[in-house]
Order: C-alpha cells, then sequence, then structure tokens
C-alpha cells in the first residue's frame, strides 16, 4: 500500500501536545514541521523561540532551538543569521513578544532585511500569563487588564503588523493567513513555505503573520473560536499577501 | 615585538579581533564609542561581522546569538547602557554561552557623567543581572593590561562556557598608551575555535530527536533547573585558580592601599613616592575582581599596619565591602574617594596616607 501521509518527521516521538484544546499553537509547528521536512533542510534549521506560550514550541520539535528574551528573538536571530548565513533561521513569536515589548527588535531587523523569517502568531491576546491585554487585542475585547475591553480612548487600536512593516523598505514578503478553516491550514502552510524558500534564495526579511484563537483566555470553546476568528478577528485582520517582491 | 601607541577602546577591541572574536554587536555611549568605531572598520578586513543594535538590549541579544552559534562575540557599552544589557547577559549565564563584554564605566547612578568613575562595581561583580550568576570580572589598570586581559577573556570564556566582563574605567579606555599587541589568530584556528563548539552551537543539525541543539536560559523542569543552577555553581567554585591580584610592598607596610583599575595606578605611585621617602606604604590590586583576592589581605602584618586606605572613584564607596571581608577586623579601614566622574588625585592619597601615618 502506498503511504501518503506520515509523522512529521520534525516533531519528536511520544510526545503529547501540552497546549490547550483548541490552541493552534500545535497546528503551526506542524505546518513549520512539514514545510521543513519537504525543503530538505532538517539539518540546517535553527527556531529563535520567543517568551510565552510559543516558547512551548520547543518541547516537540527536533530541529534545533534558542530561546530568546521576551522580545529579543529578531536580535537574536540576526545574530545566528549574520555568523551561521547557511542556516535556515527563523523566529516563532507570538503577538507580545513581537508587537509590544519586542517592538524595536522586530522593526530594526525588518528595516534592515535581515535575511530571516519570522513566524507571527496573532491570537490578540498574551496565553501563557492568563489572558492580558496585547497590542493586537480588539476593541471592545475583554482581557484582565482590560476588564471592561480593549476601548480606543485608553488603548489606543489594534496593531497591523503586516501593514506597519509594510511602510518599510527592504522587507521581501509579507503575508497574513490564519488556521480556522482547513483551507487556510493549506494556505498558512503554502505561506511559510513561501518564506523559507525566500530565505533560502537569500531575498531578505519575510514574516508569516497567522491569525490564531486562544480558546482558554477568550473564554470560548474552540468551535465558538473558529466563529470568533472568522466574525472578529478578519475584518480587522484581512488576510492576503501584503507584499511579495517575488 | 614593537609596541604601538594606542587608545584604550581601541586596543581592547585590536586585541579581541588577536583572540578570534568575529562578531560585535553595540550601541553608541559616551565613553566607549571608539570600540564599535574601531570594529565597524576593522571586522570586515578579517571576515568577520558588525552589527550597530538598535540598542544595548538588541546588541548584546545579537551577541547571544552570533555566540550561540559558535562565533567568538563581543558587545561593549558604558553604565547606564551595561544596565541595559543585564537581561542578555543572564541569559548568557543561564543558557552557558561563551561572549564577552566591556563596561568602560562612567559616573552613575542614572544618566550620571559621562566622564571616569568606579560607580559600576556592585554590579560588575555581585549581580550584573537577575537570577544570581557570576562571572569572572577582570580589572585593567593600563592599556597594556586591557588589551591582555581582553585576549585572556575569550579563552576563559570558552573554557567555562561563560560571559566574562572586562570592568574598565574611562581613563582606560580614552587614554593613549604604547602597547604589544598578542598574536593574531590565523584564519585556520578561528576555523578551528568555532568548529570545536558544533557539536552544541545552535546551527542546525542532522536529525537526532536526542541530540538536537537545545540552548535553554530556563527550564521547565525544576529539578533539571536546579541540577543546572549546580553545574554553573561548580564552574564558579573552579575559578579560585584564576585569581590575579599584584601585591606590591605590603609586608612591612604601616598603610595599605587597596585598589583596582585606574584608581591602583595611581594608588601605586602613592607608594613609590612614600617609599622614596622612607614611609612604609604598600598595595592590593585585585585584578580578578570577581572572584575577590580576599586571601591577599592575610599576607598584610597587622602588628604594624595601622590601616587599610581603600582608594576608589565612587561614592558610597563599594569596594570597601570587599576589602571589609579580606581584612575582617585586623586593622582600621580608611577611605579616599571621589565620584561625579573626578578622577582621583594623587594628591588627595598622599594626604590620606598621611593622615594615617600621623595617627
Amino acid at each position: 500500500m502506498e503511504k501518503i501521509y506520515s509523522r512529521t518527521l520534525t516533531i519528536q516521538e511520544n510526545k503529547v501536545s501540552g497546549f490547550c484544546p483548541g490552541c493552534m499553537h500545535s497546528t503551526v509547528i506542524k505546518l513549520i514541521g512539514e514545510a521543513i521536512d519537504e525543503l530538505g533542510v532538517i539539518d540546517k534549521s535553527v527556531a529563535i523561540t520567543g517568551i510565552g506560550c510559543c516558547g512551548l514550541h520547543m518541547d516537540y520539535i527536533a530541529y534545533d532551538n534558542i530561546t530568546a528574551p521576551h522580545g529579543r528573538a529578531c536580535a537574536v536571530a540576526t545574530g545566528i543569521k549574520r555568523t551561521s548565513p547557511d542556516s535556515l533561521v527563523f523566529t516563532y513569536q507570538g503577538d507580545g513578544d513581537f508587537a509590544s515589548i519586542g517592538l524595536a527588535e522586530s522593526v530594526s531587523a525588518a528595516n534592515r532585511g535581515e535575511n530571516f523569517t519570522v513566524i507571527f502568531i496573532n491570537n490578540g491576546i498574551y496565553g501563557m500569563t492568563g489572558g492580558q491585554m496585547a497590542p493586537t487585542t480588539l476593541l471592545g475585547m475583554k482581557a484582565t487588564t482590560a476588564p471592561k475591553g480593549r476601548n480606543a480612548e485608553e488603548h489606543g487600536y489594534p496593531m497591523h503588523v503586516c501593514e506597519l512593516l509594510d511602510q518599510l523598505t527592504a522587507p521581501h514578503y509579507l503575508e497574513r493567513v490564519s488556521c480556522n478553516t482547513p483551507q487556510n491550514v493549506i494556505k498558512t502552510k503554502n505561506a511559510i513555505k513561501k518564506a523559507f524558500k525566500y530565505q533560502l534564495e537569500g531575498k531578505g526579511f519575510s514574516l508569516v503573520e497567522i491569525v490564531t484563537s486562544c480558546p482558554t483566555n477568550w473564554g470560548l470553546d474552540p468551535l465558538d473560536a473558529l466563529d470568533f476568528i472568522e466574525q472578529k478577528m478578519l475584518p480587522e485582520y484581512p488576510l492576503g499577501v501584503v507584499r511579495d517582491k517575488k | 615585538m614593537a609596541r604601538k601607541l594606542m587608545k584604550g577602546c581601541e586596543a581592547i577591541a585590536e586585541a579581541a579581533v588577536r583572540a578570534g572574536c568575529r562578531f560585535f554587536a553595540g550601541y553608541p555611549i559616551t565613553p566607549q564609542n571608539e570600540i564599535p568605531e574601531y570594529f565597524a572598520r576593522r571586522l570586515p578586513e578579517v571576515g568577520g561581522v558588525f552589527v550597530q543594535g538598535e540598542s544595548e538590549v538588541a546588541s548584546v541579544n545579537m551577541v547571544y546569538g552570533a555566540a550561540a552559534a559558535g562565533t567568538r562575540s563581543m558587545t561593549s557599552s558604558s553604565s547606564p547602557g551595561i544596565a541595559l544589557k543585564s537581561e542578555g547577559i543572564s541569559y548568557c549565564a543561564a543558557a552557558r554561552i561563551p561572549m564577552v563584554y566591556a563596561n568602560i564605566s562612567r559616573g552613575g547612578p542614572g544618566v550620571g557623567a559621562i566622564q571616569p568613575a568606579q560607580q559600576d562595581y556592585f554590579q560588575a561583580t555581585k549581580a550584573s543581572g537577575n537570577g544570581g550568576f557570576e562571572m569572572l570580572v577582570l580589572a585593567p589598570s593600563t592599556v597594556q593590561e586591557a588589551v591582555d586581559l581582553t585576549y585572556a577573556a575569550f579563552d576563559y570564556a570558552d573554557r567555562d562556557r561563560n560571559p566574562v566582563l572586562l570592568l574598565a574605567d574611562g581613563v582606560i579606555g580614552t587614554m593613549m598608551e604604547p602597547v604589544e599587541l598578542p598574536p593574531m589568530k590565523t584564519d585556520e584556528e578561528v576555523a578551528a575555535i568555532k568548529a570545536s563548539k558544533s557539536g552544541w552551537a545552535c546551527i542546525g543539525h542532522k536529525l537526532d530527536y536526542a541530540n538536537r541543539s537545545w540552548i535553554a536560559p530556563g527550564q521547565w523542569d525544576t529539578a533539571i533547573m536546579q541540577k543546572q543552577n549546580e553545574e554553573a555553581a561548580a564552574v564558579y567554585a573552579s575559578w579560585k585558580k584564576d585569581l590575579q591580584v599584584e601585591e606590591y610592598q605590603i609586608e612591612d607596610a604601616e598603610v595599605v592601599i587597596a585598589a583596582y583599575g585606574i584608581c591602583a595606578r595611581i594608588g601605586k605611585s602613592v607608594v613609590d613616592i612614600c617609599r622614596a621617602a622612607g614611609k612604609k606604604v604598600g598595595l592590593i590590586r585585585p585584578i580578578t575582581v570577581h572572584p575577590f583576592p580576599y586571601s591577599s589581605f592575610d599576607k598584610i602584618n597587622y602588628d604594624v599596619c595601622k590601616a587599610v586606605l581603600d582608594v576608589e572613584m565612587s561614592i558610597p564607596a563599594q569596594l570597601v565591602q570587599d576589602v571589609e571581608l579580606g581584612v575582617k577586623g585586623r586593622c582600621p579601614i580608611e577611605t579616599c574617594l571621589c565620584s561625579g566622574g573626578n578622577i582621583m588625585s594623587r594628591e588627595a592619597v598622599l594626604e590620606a596616607v598621611d593622615a594615617i601615618l600621623a595617627k
């Protein structure tokens, strides 16, 4: 019998996911693994994981990993890629990590056109610390540090990372995708693979923003969280290619 | 070997390049700008990489990455910038990543003064970041010593897989002196050093679930975290063999000056002036300020020593607390202090010595 699907090589054997039910980190980590497998670059892949739920990434994977201080993944990636240019280097960061505490490191690395890839997980909230407001939290969305919901007068507006980086000249490829439907999962994998290919071709900075759910801190069951993405998150964060220099 | 007239900061940078440093990231701050500027010119000549980081925080994390990828790497700053680097330094220590950094220190706290000072002693020797890690802290008192210690620092860092701090001050960093430079490591030697780290370096490995590179500055498992701290503590405990100290004419001294860095150099000239005048004065100069050479203070003849004179460019005094641990109450301790970017004057030290001798 022809084998058409098997365990992703880059996922460690005998590991049970510690992510919450409905969390899409496990989906994205598997997609990264599939992209690495298919590109045949396991032996040169390096992940720089941020702090927060994104940091749990390291427990499940078989490629090299370094944990960056909160927000500094793009600086750490700069140091690795500049001195080990043949490695496939990518950061894996949540919205608090990339867009709040790490905004200076993130924007500066993008502005330098560093030749690595950012996998940016946008679920509009801090997960590991228990549901605090993120730069990406929607207006009206409740968070433990915005108990009445985010309001523009006090907290400003949700931050659009792809569009923000689109103001810079250097970035090569910016796309926003989601994992809320099977079709979108496939598009997410294609975007990750495209970003990795661009890096291997030396094209410079790429970022894939993935709109995901956090059922636990959104206070929704996993299926309702999918609806929330469709009805609330995607109107604020429209999917699609923001920039592709090809 | 020919000697060359060099500014302290540039000599430190050249010594690092000769030691095989091939990555530097830094951010402008006075009085150490000549270090990043020198690396920016020099590193491309030897196949190295210089990055001007967007901040001290970013710069130290670039070094964390480059060093984790196996390259001898360095950053530098001055007092407030060093405070910003403490996050990355703590991560390097926690993850056991070898790197070297220099503090060309200035007056503080806060933005302080841009002129030389020794206000960062506690920060350098006791707590350079969260978590109770330790580092070898090397304190040169001449440009030549800054060169030699920088060169050695990379070997210490690699041996221990730990950060090493060069604690200099604005005088050492900005004055010019003739120096003899150490030999330039060949490209083959630099490559061999990098290759020796390829087992743990975070650069990609063949698929092997057990033996990937995992640079972990923390652990979920508390038992593993404790073990990691115990292993680090064992390394720190091994540093007694690395103690460096200059003990100068202390056997019969009635006053022993205790000082490091530029203050020790001034103190040593005071010893020479006093000895020429028949006054029995000596000097203890820690070169490693961490670990601290407490046992040198056991060599003082407390039957004749009237006091130990702590000389430092810090108010309040900081070094004095380690001096107290060395003296253990066996004689009084006096201080001669200045701060705010003022450089210690020889006359002030001479006056303080004479005041003790007159007692």
